[in-house]
C-alpha cells in the first residue's frame, strides 16, 4: 500500500489530522510528526526521515505538510530517507482525507494518492 | 591553502569563531525574528552550532570537506525551521566542493554551490526580504574579486562583507515575500531580516578566520606553490607552519 506522513509545525496538529484521516483510511498506514528539535512549534527533518524510514515497506509515501519549513525540511527528509516519496501541493487536512481514501484503492500508486491530495485545493466549502 | 591539518585547524577556528557569535548574537537575531517571525531565530541557530562544536571536537582526522559537510548534518538535525535545511542543506552539498583542499578557487565553487542549494531548496528571489537578499551579493562579490580583479582572498571576502551588509540592509525597507514573514504583507516593511543578518555573521566570521590564517591581504596559496613565486614575505606572512 502507499503509506502517508502528515508534518504540521505542531505534533498535534499532526496527530488531529492522522485522527481525522484514519476514520476514512482502513488500514492504510498514516505517520503524524511536528514540532522543532527543542520540542517547540516547528518542524524538522531528522524527525521526519524517521517517518519516511517507518514507511519503508510500503509502496511508496505522500507527505501532506502545513506551512513554509514543512515543505523545506521535508524536501530534505526525502533525499536523505531510503523511499520513493512525494510531497503533495495540497491543504493538509483536506488532502490528508482524500491521499487516505485514495490509498485504500488495491490499485493504489504514489501517483494516484498525490493526485487524490492534491484534488483537495479545490474543494469549496461554501 | 595548506597541508590538511592546517586546512583542519582553519575549519575548525571558523566554527569556533561562528558559535561564539551566535551565541553572542542570539538575542539579537531572536529580537529580530520577534518582530517579522516566529522568534527563535537566535536560539536556533546558537543550539545548533553549540552542537556542532561539539560534533566537530576531536575529528582529528578529518579534513576540511568532511569538517564542513559535518556542519551542515549537524544543522540539519539541530536548527530544524527554515534554517536548518537552508543553512544546513547547504553546508553539507557545498563542502564536496571543497574535497580537493581550500584554494581561492574551491571556495568559489563552495560559495557558488552554497547559494545555489539555498536557492534551489528556498525558492526564494532576490528581493523577497530573505537570507538571499545577504548571500546573493556576498557570492557574487567574491566571485567577481578573486576571478575578474584577481584580488586575494582575504581582500575578496573583505569585500564581500560588504556587500553583505549592504544586502542586509536592503532587507529593512522592503516587504517580505517568502517566509514566516510574508504573512505579515506590508506588516513587515521597516524590520531586518534575522536570516539575512546570522548570513552576515557568518561570512563577517569567515573574513576573521582568513585574516588569522592568511594574514592580512597576502595569498598563503603561495607557500605552498613552488610554481608561483612568493613577491612579498611580509612579517604577516609566515604561512601555516607559523600558525
Amino acid at each position: 500500500m502507499v503509506g502517508l506522513v502528515v508534518v504540521s509545525h505542531s505534533e498535534r496538529a499532526a496527530e488531529g489530522i492522522r485522527e481525522v484521516a484514519a476514520e476514512m483510511a482502513g488500514d492504510v498506514s498514516i505517520e503524524a510528526v511536528g514540532g522543532d528539535p527543542d520540542g517547540g512549534l516547528g518542524t524538522s527533518t531528522p524527525v521526519i526521515q524517521e517517518a519516511l524510514d517507518a514507511l519503508a515497506d510500503e509502496k511508496g509515501v505522500v507527505v501532506l505538510v502545513d506551512l513554509g519549513s514543512a515543505v523545506m525540511n521535508t524536501e530534505l527528509a526525502i533525499e536523505m530517507a531510503d523511499v520513493e516519496a512525494e510531497i503533495a501541493d495540497a491543504p493538509i487536512l483536506e488532502g490528508a482525507v482524500n491521499a487516505a481514501v485514495a490509498a485504500t484503492s488495491p490499485k493504489a500508486t504514489v501517483e494516484s494518492v498525490l493526485e487524490a491530495a492534491e484534488e483537495a485545493a479545490e474543494i469549496s466549502k461554501l | 591553502m595548506a597541508d590538511t591539518a592546517t586546512e583542519r585547524e582553519a575549519v575548525r577556528s571558523a566554527i569556533e569563531r561562528v558559535a561564539a557569535r551566535m551565541e553572542e548574537e542570539k538575542e539579537y537575531l531572536t529580537d529580530l525574528d520577534s518582530a517579522i517571525g516566529d522568534a527563535d531565530h537566535g536560539a536556533n541557530m546558537d543550539r545548533g552550532f553549540q552542537a556542532v562544536l561539539e560534533k566537530t571536537d576531536g575529528m582529528d582526522d578529518a579534513d576540511a570537506a568532511e569538517l564542513v559537510k559535518t556542519v551542515g548534518v549537524t544543522l540539519i538535525s539541530e536548527v530544524g525551521g527554515a534554517a536548518g535545511p537552508l543553512y544546513g542543506g547547504s553546508f553539507m552539498s557545498a563542502s564536496a566542493e571543497l574535497g580537493d583542499g581550500i584554494t581561492a578557487e574551491s571556495t568559489v565553487a563552495f560559495a557558488e554551490a552554497f547559494l545555489d542549494k539555498v536557492q534551489d531548496r528556498g525558492d526564494a528571489p532576490v528581493g523577497a526580504k530573505t537570507m538571499v537578499d545577504a548571500l546573493t551579493p556576498a557570492v557574487h562579490t567574491y566571485k567577481k574579486s578573486i576571478e575578474e580583479d584577481d584580488l586575494e582572498p582575504v581582500e575578496a571576502l573583505t569585500k564581500a562583507v560588504d556587500a553583505c551588509q549592504r544586502g542586509v540592509n536592503f532587507t529593512t525597507p522592503i516587504r517580505a515575500k517568502k517566509g514566516r514573514a510574508s504573512y505579515l504583507g506590508w506588516r513587515s516593511v521597516g524590520h531586518q531580516d534575522p536570516g539575512a543578518t546570522s548570513t552576515l555573521c557568518i561570512v563577517e566570521e569567515l573574513q576573521e578566520t582568513a585574516v588569522e590564517y592568511l594574514g592580512d591581504g597576502s595569498l598563503e596559496a603561495d607557500a605552498t606553490s613552488p610554481t608561483v613565486p612568493d613577491e612579498e614575505p611580509t612579517p604577516g606572512d609566515g604561512g601555516p607552519e607559523g600558525v
